[in-house]
């Protein structure tokens, strides 16, 4: 049945974007790993790293576009999901640490120990082992979403009310995280990482490695993000989406559909935040600032909305441009991001890959079937007519 | 290098030096607690010595005018208290003048002189100075000479004809407890007209003789009794501070006294929290009422809201820079002079993006989202261009400095003014919708478009209307939030969530719903604050927002009808 | 410059651009400027930046260092924790800088620490900061506590500061404050002062109704005993929390605050007039009379074409570790980052009141501390400074973590040796 589902999810355009990016996955590694410094083909470390954040930018993308392209779920809290996951694979390279801390303590993290901390609070029990922290990864975000969703979607929250109060929950965890006494590390957050799976951590090979993961976890997140839309439950989300009243008038149960994909976007989110620590290497509450996760929303709007690949374009795009123009115009370049947002929406309504499927399929229905409308792909692909 | 040479660098205070450390080492050797009873003694001190070698009141100035010409604290000290007890008529203005940081000298002449509006003036005689001496400069003052300044103008001042002043004085012997104006108390009580100077008096004088050792015992009940008439924290801590081996009975009735007095504070502060919740409220109000336009009525998602607000407080910054290099005179003015330019920079400017960029995306909420959040980046990043990233000062007309009292309730002048004006400009918008055809056509237009244009009202400009009154509205809020925020270019970004969340608590378009949302968060606030600590009070009301909308999807005042569906 | 333009360009033609890029480098040495431009913090930082620009002008005037021009490489980190990292890595491996000056908060700092270890560069952190720390690529430049909190606790102890008895400390979450007052909360103990005397509350970054905070201060300062408040309230919340002691009437002869974080820029943003008396503590005041500062100002202000200009401590924090690298850079002859790191310790340079600043083996430096009282034109009176330098302790003798802890890069090449294990840890 997964298979059947995940065969399914392969439609033509998911499967160019995924050779695509499997195809990035394995040469820029290897570009990095074997050809000699100076070499115009290969990628240096930095760039590799760069590109492997906006790799988990991506993903959280992906998870965005699902619940607001598909379902029309407006969350501006999914940076909160991003950084549960970041937090718990922080808390595992945390523990990773051991005796290597500037106080030298095996249990305890440094922050904790200047702080005077005693002992290891219970929320930190476990994190020693990887598999315990993979599990949570999924685990928090996936609750959180459960729990809030289950609420939310059963009260009948919509629209603009839904979209303020995820706004409310990521902002209500970021003064939380921000809170020493949570034994999170305060506005710190978690930093000194030494290593992952017993590999150093800054060693070029790991970030190859962490590199390959996040392009294969992207793939995958594409994949089964594919696969559900284009599934049975993706046409009843996408009904959802359109006519909510209509579709539960019809019989559906609304609030179930929502709080699945709701918590499926979520541990998404979590991975993608879990591939994004090892990367940076540091985790502080400032990834749950409201400001994050509306951001995250725009790259999923400049790419276009509802379109899966163009939530990955729109995320590389909008962070390489950021990345770019901090360093070319430090004075200016908030006015050009601001041009950016704001031009985003008059001249490219349905984003960048939205605009271009448009485009395409215009030409192709004007050359071969002059008098029929767009092909069906291209009605559900395209960004969605939806009103509030 | 580490922790331990370092460490006896700041254990050891005898290694440092202060500039003007002279302290008399025999004064210091009497293990006093506070500068203000080392003063009391030191003039117990001075009188002894008067009273032996009988010199002329006028030798006495002389000598204290000449410590104020050596710059150093502890002479000045000395100086201010010599002045205190000399019974010179010239002490009280030299002192004043001290206090107000208009007195200077010079070190050469060894004289002190005084700036008044006229003129430099000699301090001990009041003769006019032509042309100063060249070496004139401020006697200084630090938190000490400030605390001994206060103290003396107690004593000196407890026949001032302002009664603000003759209560400060009484308040400065009330702290003092300074037996030596014992007499000057019982003078000032007799010919006291004013019922509230009179108290102040009273427990002033009650303050001392209860700490009186050799004052008969009943009198020493009768003052803790007295005392619990001043009613506040400070008569607690005196009440409490009383010696163990005081007679019992003075004990239990200073026990007694300040058992009441806290008792009747608790109650004041409840009263208190509910002010303060209040004027949160307010804040929150006139932070959340443009937008309750915008994003209420009209249904943009309104991330440019916050630069409205910073825009309206960056127009009061210029108006009292204009003001302070052209018409100084003014200055109690600028804030009404800023509101009405505010409304119309902040509306302009919302009509502006209005007609440029929201008119393409109404019926995309999101697309408005997205378009709002760029402008507000460029917004920010414009000002921070021409006025640099720093905070710009705004200064508090005098009309809205300081603060007043209500029983034990302690209110500013700033805060009251702003409550004031969240409910006069949320009268007046309601007064505009309601009453106005302009308002009348907002509504038109914002329930039933193509009916509103169907009748002839001109939709597109209607919309860039109501757009600009929100943002103006905006505008004006930022006037009120210079007074009590920084004035940055990041002002707008710390009121954007709170501000939807209030609209949203409140109910979308509907403004009681705005009022009500606003005072309640902010009064819930305030009471948990004290509890919860403010962090974990935030989270608290946070989460409640929440919860509540699980119950009640469409805020607080829900819209009914078939316009909510659609 | 990225996998971007890689690909697009991907051809053989890059190859002859990048040996010819190569060459045109040679002829600088470039100087990394990473402070904030734009977000929450650019108003601290945004005047650091234009005062490494104004210091690689001065030098620049001088002829330069090593016979070579200096260029200053300016990005902004946007207040964005991760977005430091990448711009640290871009500087040092894209921009090949030989020295960078940045960072503000302790999380900005965090956040570099691992790049300018794995890439082995020098950082120079001017910011008075918590301590806890002493990194092989790192200059501390800023107070260390025993710099800045200790003194000023001492002075207001002292009978010339109010012989205090009651202590609130007030500051916000984060660590800085919060370690701050762990010290603090130690060394009162340690001189006395009951557990029932120290009130110590925490409020978020940004804060900016502190109607009730300011009320609580107020009511255990009415107890009968001197009360201070020794506050690490962060920048931005502290203009709201100002007037608020201003319009509830709470002046410095009641209950004086005592502030870590406040200086002539912040106190330039408002009327300064209901603060009359209220103290700072600072390594640097503009307000101090010596040639060397009047010299800096003037040059500063016509730098800026602003006469009104104001200096701050993290400035002179700026001017010290420019001026020390400098000299380290012409003592060694080169700016190789190993040589630099090896010279530093040791290096002394006059700081901007009339002292000597010398780089310590635990790479943070000796500084003077003064305490200043607020005047009415948002300048400060001094009135008091210690009698000489005190050096700065990387690891405080008051924590429990820490009171083992020594750092020192020139002997023992370690900067947290314990000294009961005999070993270096981390």
């Amino acid at each position: 049945m997964i298979i059947s589902f995940l065969i399914k999810g392969l439609d033509r355009r998911t499967a160019i974007c995924m050779l695509v990016l499997l195809l990035i996955c394995a040469a820029v590694p290897l570009s990095n790993a074997y050809l000699p410094v100076g070499h115009p083909f290969r990628i240096p470390t930095d760039e590799m790293l760069q590109f492997g954040k906006y790799g988990s930018y991506a993903l959280l993308a992906v998870s965005l576009d699902l619940v607001w392209g598909y379902c029309g779920i407006l969350s501006l809290g999914h940076g909160a999901f991003f950084a549960l996951g970041g937090y718990a694979m922080g808390m595992y390279l945390m523990r990773q640490i051991g005796a290597r801390g500037v106080y030298a303590n095996p249990i305890l993290p440094d922050f904790m120990v200047f702080l005077n901390w005693k002992a290891l609070p219970v929320t930190w029990y476990g994190f020693n082992w990887f598999g315990y922290a993979m599990v949570m990864v999924l685990l928090v975000p996936g609750l959180l979403a459960f729990v809030f969703g289950w609420f939310a979607f059963r009260s009948r929250v919509t629209g603009v009310y839904l979209s303020i109060i995820t706004q409310a929950m990521t902002y209500a965890l970021l003064l939380a995280f921000f809170r020493n006494d949570m034994g999170f590390g305060g506005n710190n957050g978690l930093t000194d990482f030494k290593d992952i799976l017993g590999y150093n951590i800054q060693a070029d090979s790991t970030r190859r490695g962490l590199f390959v993961a996040t392009m294969l976890m992207l793939c995958l997140g594409l994949w089964v993000a594919s696969g559900i839309v284009n599934s049975k439950l993706g046409k009843v989300l996408i009904a959802i989406r359109d006519a909510e009243s209509r579709t539960r008038f019809i019989g559906y149960r609304v609030a179930e559909y929502k709080t699945v994909i709701f918590t499926i976007s979520a541990c998404m989110a979590g991975v993608a935040g879990a591939l994004y620590v090892p990367q940076v290497l540091i985790i502080n509450p400032s990834e749950f600032s409201p400001g994050n996760s509306i951001e995250a929303v725009i790259w999923v709007a400049v790419g276009g909305r509802g379109t899966l690949i163009g939530a990955i374009v729109g995320a590389v795009a909008v962070n390489w441009g950021k990345t770019w123009f901090t360093g070319q115009f430090p004075e200016f370049w908030l006015f050009a991001l601001g041009a950016l947002f704001v031009a985003g929406p008059l001249l490219l309504p349905k984003g960048i890959v939205g605009s271009i499927s448009d485009m395409l399929a215009k030409k192709k229905s004007s050359q071969m079937y002059a008098s029929l409308p767009a092909t069906s792909e291209a009605v559900e692909d395209g960004a969605s007519p939806t009103v509030e | 290098m580490g922790g331990e040479p370092n460490s006896d660098m700041y254990m050891s205070n005898e290694e440092t030096v202060s500039p003007r450390r002279h302290w008399n080492e025999t004064v210091m050797l009497q293990s006093l607690k506070t500068p203000t009873r080392l003063a009391a003694l030191l003039i117990g001190a001075l009188v002894l010595f008067l009273a032996m070698a009988l010199p002329s009141v006028a030798q006495s100035i002389d000598d204290a005018i000449a410590k104020l010409t050596t710059d150093g604290y502890s002479d000045t000290a000395a100086a201010i208290n010599a002045l205190a007890t000399s019974g010179s008529p010239r002490a009280l203005p030299i002192v004043q003048a001290l206090n107000d940081g208009k007195l200077q000298f010079s070190a050469s002449d060894k004289k002190v002189f005084i700036v008044t509006a006229t003129g430099l003036v000699e301090a001990v005689t009041g003769a006019p100075v032509a042309t100063p001496p060249a070496d004139i400069s401020d006697v200084r003052a630090n938190n000490r000479i400030r605390g001994l300044v206060n103290a003396a103008l107690g004593a000196l001042s407890l026949a001032n004809p302002d009664p603000q002043k003759r209560i400060a004085s009484a308040d400065a012997v009330f702290k003092s407890r300074d037996e030596g104006a014992l007499a000057a108390l019982d003078t000032a009580i007799a010919n006291e007209t004013n019922s509230t100077v009179a108290i102040a008096f009273k427990a002033a004088k009650a303050a001392i003789i209860l700490f009186k050792a050799d004052a008969p015992v009943n009198d020493r009940v009768a003052a803790a009794q007295a005392i619990q008439l001043r009613g506040t924290q400070d008569a607690v801590a005196l009440l409490r501070s009383l010696p163990a081996d005081t007679p019992k009975p003075v004990l239990e009735a200073a026990n007694a006294s300040a058992k009441a007095i806290e008792y009747n504070l608790a109650l004041w502060s409840m009263a208190q929290n509910a002010w303060y919740g209040l004027s949160l409220g307010s804040v929150l109000l006139l932070a959340a009422i443009g937008l309750a336009i915008t994003f209420g009525v009209m249904g943009i998602i309104n991330m440019a809201h916050g630069e409205m607000v910073m825009i309206g407080a960056y127009v009061t910054f210029v108006v009292q820079e204009i003001i302070r290099t052209r018409f100084p005179g003014l200055f109690d003015w600028s804030l009404t002079i800023a509101l009405p330019l505010a409304f119309m920079t902040s509306g302009l400017v919302g009509i502006a993006i209005e007609r440029t960029i929201i008119r393409w995306l109404y019926g995309r909420p999101l697309d408005t989202l997205l378009a709002t959040w760029g402008i507000s980046l460029a917004l920010q990043q414009t000002v921070r261009s021409i006025f640099g990233a720093n905070n710009r000062e705004v200064g508090s007309p005098s009309w809205m400095s300081g603060s007043f009292q209500v029983g034990q309730l302690s209110i500013t002048w700033g805060r009251m003014w702003i409550i004031v004006f969240a409910l006069i400009v949320f009268a007046g918008l309601i007064a505009i919708l309601r009453r106005t055809p302009l308002g009348l056509q907002m509504r038109a237009v914002t329930q039933n478009r193509s009916m509103a244009s169907a009748m002839g009202i001109p939709t597109a400009w209607i919309d860039a209307l109501t757009f600009g009154l929100g943002c103006g509205i905006a505008g004006i809020a930022g006037v009120a939030l210079s007074q009590i925020d920084n004035v940055s270019p990041n002002l707008g970004q710390g009121y954007i969530i709170d501000s939807f969340m209030v609209v949203v608590f409140g109910g979308v378009g509907n403004l009681w719903g705005t009022l009500v949302g606003a005072m309640t968060l902010g009064i819930v606030n305030k009471f948990l604050e004290p509890v919860a600590g403010a962090v974990l009070g935030k989270i608290f009301v946070l989460v409640a927002i929440i919860l509540f909308i699980q119950k009640r999807p469409r805020g607080l005042f829900a819209l009914k009808g078939r316009a909510v569906e659609s | 410059m990225s996998l971007f333009k890689t690909m697009t360009i991907a051809g053989a033609v890059l190859a002859g651009a990048l040996t010819a890029s190569a060459a045109l480098a040679e002829d600088t040495i470039k100087v990394g400027v990473l402070h904030s431009l734009s977000g929450t913090m650019a108003i601290s930082e945004t005047t650091l930046k234009d005062t490494v620009l104004f210091l690689i002008d001065e030098q620049n005037k001088k002829g330069g260092v090593l016979g070579k021009k200096l260029e200053p490489v300016v990005v902004d980190p946007a207040s964005n924790w991760p977005l430091f990292a990448e711009k640290a890595r871009e500087l040092i491996s894209k921009d090949k800088v030989s020295v960078v000056f940045g960072c503000w908060t302790s999380v900005s700092r965090k956040s570099v620490l691992p790049v300018f270890k794995e890439l082995n560069s020098i950082l120079f952190y001017p910011v008075q900061y918590e301590g806890e720390e002493s990194e092989r690529n790192v200059f501390y430049t800023g107070a260390a506590p025993n710099q800045q909190a200790i003194p000023a606790v001492d002075y207001l102890m002292s009978a010339d500061g109010g012989s205090v008895k009651r202590w609130v400390l007030a500051g916000t979450d984060y660590v800085y404050p919060r370690t701050t007052n762990k010290i603090l909360e130690a060394y009162l103990k340690a001189k006395g002062v009951a557990a029932e005397d120290i009130m110590i509350n925490y409020t978020p970054f940004g804060h900016s109704d502190w109607q009730s905070i300011v009320a609580d201060i107020k009511k255990f300062g009415s107890a009968g005993k001197k009360t201070a408040v020794v506050s690490t309230i962060n920048g931005d919340a502290n203009v709201p929390f100002y007037k608020e002691l201003g319009n509830q009437g709470i002046k410095a002869t009641d209950i004086p605050v005592v502030a870590f974080s406040v200086g002539e820029e912040e106190l330039a943003g408002l009327d300064a007039k209901p603060l009359v008396g209220h103290l700072a503590a600072w390594n640097y005041f503009e307000s101090i009379k010596t040639p060397e500062n009047a010299q800096f100002i003037k040059d500063w202000q016509a730098f800026t074409k602003n006469p009104k200009r104001t200096t701050n401590d993290p400035m002179e924090a700026t001017v010290i570790g420019f001026h020390a690298w400098v000299a380290a850079v012409t003592k060694a002859g080169t700016t190789d980052t190993d040589k630099v790191i090896d010279t530093l310790p040791g290096t002394k340079v006059p700081n901007l009141t009339g002292g000597t600043a010398e780089v310590l083996p635990n790479h943070h430096i000796t500084k003077p501390v003064y305490i200043g009282e607020i005047k009415a034109d948002g300048q400060f009176d001094i009135v008091w400074q210690t009698k000489s330098l005190v050096p700065g302790a990387a690891w405080s003798s008051y924590l429990e973590g820490s009171k083992d802890l020594v750092a020192d890069w020139v002997t023992l090449k370690c900067g947290n040796y314990n000294t009961i294990t005999k070993k270096c840890g981390g």
